[in-house]
């Protein structure tokens, strides 16, 4: 039977989903965004492209929550390895790569809704905007952009160390996020 | 009290005598700086900066010593649609980090008619100065009910965005914006 929940040793398949999931979409999201904002006024694509990276960015707040409410739900598999200092490191970016995911998702919000209107996603639903402040698509877009830049280099630490644990520690770090006990 | 009243007497005779000087009022709102541009060249894009600031000389016995001067926060631009804004504010269009003035500096005025004229002077967008001159007209001046004097005016130019250095392609129908200046002054 497929593993779906965490324990103390490794992962679920659920957990995995989420990762490799959220990560590719959040791959796509940023070369989504570079490219959008690059495209010129008659571009076919200059309407469409924006309205997916909101769409998508949408869902993924959402899966952000749902995966937080699992993480809650499930034992953490315990660190590998036996230094102390490497195992804070980890915890502390990993929640720093929450935080950061759930930055993007505010200030993209903030973005979008600064004028009162609201966020379509694919015509299913919308989500409301809220706040309103003076220059607040300025002030929101600089922090989307510096987030997402800062985000994607500590994605390149997540997944150096990730790569560390496998040829250097000769470990299950790796392994245990692509595959069930 | 007769001295003060012939006080009084002559500082009036003396405003009489020279261009006076008018603050526009854009702290009550009572002036505008709008713009228009065609869409695709199917409908017009409105918009306006909403702050700016300014002066102008005006007396209507001797228009041609009238003068203005407007200071525009590019910054302000507002189309309604903060997703707009936020591309017309960044280096595409207006560069307002780099570029956070546009002023318009009137150097003559030439009279066609009674309350019309022609204005030139230089302006600045994007960091580019060119002369321009463009029409202008009295809507009306008078006492406001409030122990001030007013007086205002409307000027519409049409600038060639390229000339200031804005090259964004829009489409072959929206090269040039319309502006508009609409604005009252409070007499100083």
């Amino acid at each position: 039977m497929a593993q779906l929940k965490n324990n103390n040793e490794g992962y679920g398949w659920i957990s995995i989903a989420f990762h490799w999931l959220m990560g590719l979409t959040i791959f796509g999201l940023f070369g989504l965004g570079l490219y959008m904002v690059e495209l010129t006024y008659y571009d076919a694509w200059y309407k469409g492209s924006l309205d997916l990276h909101k769409g998508i960015g949408i869902l993924l707040a959402m899966a952000w929550v749902a995966r937080l409410v699992w993480k809650l739900l499930n034992p953490a598999p315990k660190p590998l390895g036996n230094k102390a200092w490497e195992h804070k490191v980890a915890h502390l970016v990993h929640g720093v790569l929450y935080l950061f995911m759930l930055s993007l998702f505010v200030s993209g919000y903030l973005i979008s809704t600064a004028d009162g209107r609201s966020i379509d996603v694919f015509g299913v639903f919308e989500v409301p905007a809220s706040l309103m402040m003076d220059n607040q698509e300025d002030i929101a877009g600089m922090i989307h952009w510096w987030l997402a830049l800062s985000l994607m280099v500590l994605v390149g630490l997540h997944a150096a160390a990730a790569i560390k644990h496998h040829v250097i520690d000769k470990d299950r770090t790796l392994m245990r996020m692509l595959k069930t006990d | 009290m007769k001295k003060i009243i012939l006080a009084l007497g002559l500082m009036a005779s003396a405003t009489l005598a020279q261009a006076a000087t008018y603050n526009i009022d854009t702290r009550g709102a009572h002036a505008f700086v709008q713009f228009k541009i065609k869409h695709l060249g199917y409908s017009w894009l409105l918009g306006r900066f909403n702050t700016f600031d300014g002066q102008f000389e005006y007396d209507a016995s001797a228009p041609e010593k009238s003068s203005v001067f407007v200071e525009i926060d590019t910054a302000s631009i507002d189309s309604n649609h903060a997703e707009r804004d936020k591309h017309l504010k960044g280096s595409d269009f207006l560069n307002v980090s780099k570029f956070p003035k546009s002023t318009f500096k009137s150097t003559g005025f030439e009279a066609t008619g009674e309350g019309e004229g022609v204005i030139s002077g230089q302006f600045t967008l994007h960091g580019v100065t060119k002369d321009i001159s463009f029409p202008v007209s009295v809507i009306g001046e008078g006492s406001d009910p409030w122990g001030g004097y007013r007086a205002g005016f409307e000027g519409k130019t049409t600038l060639k965005l390229a000339d200031y250095g804005i090259d964004y392609n829009l489409g072959p129908a929206s090269t040039h914006v319309d502006i508009e200046l609409h604005i009252e002054g409070v007499r100083q």
